[in-house]
């Protein structure tokens, strides 16, 4: 924890305060390490009762959760919902991106403020009649279904992360290559399609991590058979006694696994001080 | 008449945005609207507005409003005035510090039933918090700290602080660094530079992080169940919309809930954008 030290050039700013505020992100972060260390003991442990440790160790609770939860199959839906979620949203969203970076119309900021309000409200208030909406056209619990319902978020997520993007593209990139006798496919997929790629890397990994994430959506769409991990975890937390508490903890900690698999893999391709940074230059 | 158009920005550039918009009216705007027309045909009450009086005069109901607003309010401000201070000692570079920023930003995926199972494990009765307690003297039985308000406030603390955090850092980090070097060399103490200079530029995205800290802790599900009290102090709005939904299959209540979440949002929303537009008015008017 060395690599917390204050840099001493920076002492200048009150003292007291400063002390307050390493001080608080000490304790965060030895509580947070006591939280997971809590769980993955717990997931490594035979029983464990008034004691300060487990009486005994073992792995044996991540094979079991493995097989009752039939998590082999739940991973490869929650790969499914998250994947075509990725793709249709980038698929949707990007060329409105594209046109609301490049053409200034009557009528769009009324259509930027309509692609926030999914992101400005609980997931609850749109799910819930969404969810019931799905059932009336015989979708409720089905995969579209889920996708559908977590392409609510994603897709204006991607619109606003991708428009600051494509303003700051020299719009005279596309006038040359159309001088040049490029047409409007050309230059989609051979100028303009490069530039983009750091940028839907970028929004396509945060969509990522989002939709592994989204509980709500997810539980109040999904059925038997189409249950993503978020879900299938909660409903197994949810309805102790059925299963052991060490069997669920094993289950939170893969699910930990994955998550911070992914969200290493969008902190190395995004630097979050640049995607905010380039969203306040819009005028 | 094309050339026209085409001068307010009209053409064929236009329809890549026919997807999206489609898509926003199918499954977004179309399921809103139908969920507000349900709501005022109830299946139990009697009226068209037979749900909402239910819901205002039923405490059980009427309650969780005030429930969920005296956590997600707190907990939102807490994680934001948090969030300053941390984030402004770390806006310079050193060593370590994409390590300090992946550390704080781990909570993101935990997970809450990971988070859950962690605080039942660690502050239960049993767990090593309490036993550290007790064992040392300060206290002669187990604190309660889960299964409660606190329990859930934790929660919301663990889970909003690293967003509230990511995106202050975000902001300060499109805020030119050279404007406290001028403030410094026109003899600004550092707390003048702070709040004369860094804090106006930070307001508005501050504001954005509130409301987008707000709207996590607003819509606060399955942490209040797990860690929570769900049938006392911690039962939320999207508790009591979910039991309706899909334990008393009443859709037409439940869209309703759903409606009242949505306004109490959006009031949320209005007051916070009304009391910065009072606020920093000559800021913006500066930008």
């Amino acid at each position: 924890m060395t690599a917390i030290a204050p840099n001493p050039r920076r002492r200048i700013v009150a003292s007291p305060l400063s002390w307050l505020t390493w001080g608080f992100v000490g304790f965060f972060l030895i509580f947070l390490l006591a939280l997971v260390g809590a769980v993955v003991v717990n997931s490594l442990g035979t029983r464990w009762l008034d004691h300060w440790l487990p009486d005994a160790f073992t792995t044996h609770w991540y094979g079991d959760a493995w097989r009752e939860l039939g998590l082999s199959s739940v991973l490869l839906v929650t790969i499914e919902i998250s994947g075509a979620v990725v793709a249709l949203s980038l698929l949707l969203g990007v060329p409105a991106a594209y046109a609301l970076a490049r053409r200034d119309f009557p009528g769009r900021r009324l259509v930027v403020l309509a692609f926030l309000i999914p992101l400005l409200l609980p997931p609850v208030t749109y799910g819930i009649p969404l969810a019931t909406v799905l059932l009336r056209y015989e979708l409720g619990g089905t995969l579209a279904g889920v996708i559908l319902a977590n392409l609510v978020p994603s897709v204006p997520f991607v619109i606003l992360t991708m428009t600051p993007f494509i303003e700051q593209i020299d719009p005279r990139i596309e006038s040359a290559a159309r001088t040049l006798g490029a047409g409007t496919a050309t230059i989609f997929v051979r100028v303009l399609g490069p530039l983009l790629v750091p940028g839907m890397l970028a929004a396509g990994l945060l969509v990522l991590v989002r939709t592994v994430g989204m509980f709500e959506l997810s539980f109040f769409t999904s059925g038997p058979g189409t249950q993503p991990l978020v879900v299938v975890l909660y409903y197994a937390a949810f309805s102790p006694g059925v299963r052991a508490s060490q069997s669920i903890d094993a289950t939170a900690v893969i699910y930990m696994a994955m998550m911070l698999v992914l969200l290493v893999a969008a902190l190395s391709f995004v630097n979050p001080t640049n995607l905010v940074a380039r969203l306040r230059e819009r005028p | 008449m094309r050339r026209r158009l085409a001068a307010h920005g009209i053409d064929h550039t236009l329809l890549l945005l026919a997807p999206a918009v489609v898509f926003f009216a199918v499954v977004f705007l179309y399921p809103f609207l139908y969920g507000l027309v349900l709501s005022f045909q109830p299946e139990r009450y009697v009226g068209a507005l037979g749900n909402y009086q239910q819901f205002f005069a039923d405490p059980f109901l009427r309650d969780t409003i005030g429930i969920t607003l005296g956590l997600a309010v707190p907990a939102a401000l807490f994680n934001v005035v948090a969030s300053v201070p941390v984030a402004y000692r770390m806006r310079g570079a050193f060593r370590g510090k994409r390590l300090l920023i992946g550390l704080l930003v781990m909570p993101v995926t935990l997970g809450t039933v990971l988070i859950a199972k962690g605080l039942l494990t660690l502050l239960g009765a049993r767990g090593w918090v309490n036993r550290a307690l007790v064992g040392l003297g300060l206290v002669d039985d187990p604190v309660r700290f889960v299964n409660n308000y606190e329990g859930v406030m934790l929660t919301l603390i663990i889970t909003g602080f690293p967003f509230a955090f990511l995106l202050t850092l975000a902001y300060l980090g499109g805020i030119d660094p050279m404007l406290e070097r001028a403030a410094a060399t026109l003899g600004a103490g550092p707390r003048q530079r702070f709040w004369q200079i860094t804090f106006p530029l930070l307001a508005p995205g501050l504001t954005v992080t509130f409301i987008l800290t707000f709207v996590l802790a607003f819509a606060v599900f399955p942490s209040a169940v797990l860690v929570g009290e769900p049938a006392g102090e911690t039962r939320v709005l999207s508790i009591v919309a979910y039991r309706a939904a899909y334990e008393q299959f009443d859709a037409s209540m439940a869209s309703a809930i759903a409606m009242i979440m949505a306004a109490v949002q959006l009031v949320v929303l209005g007051f916070v954008l009304a009391v910065r537009g009072r606020m920093y008015r000559g800021v913006r008017a500066r930008r």
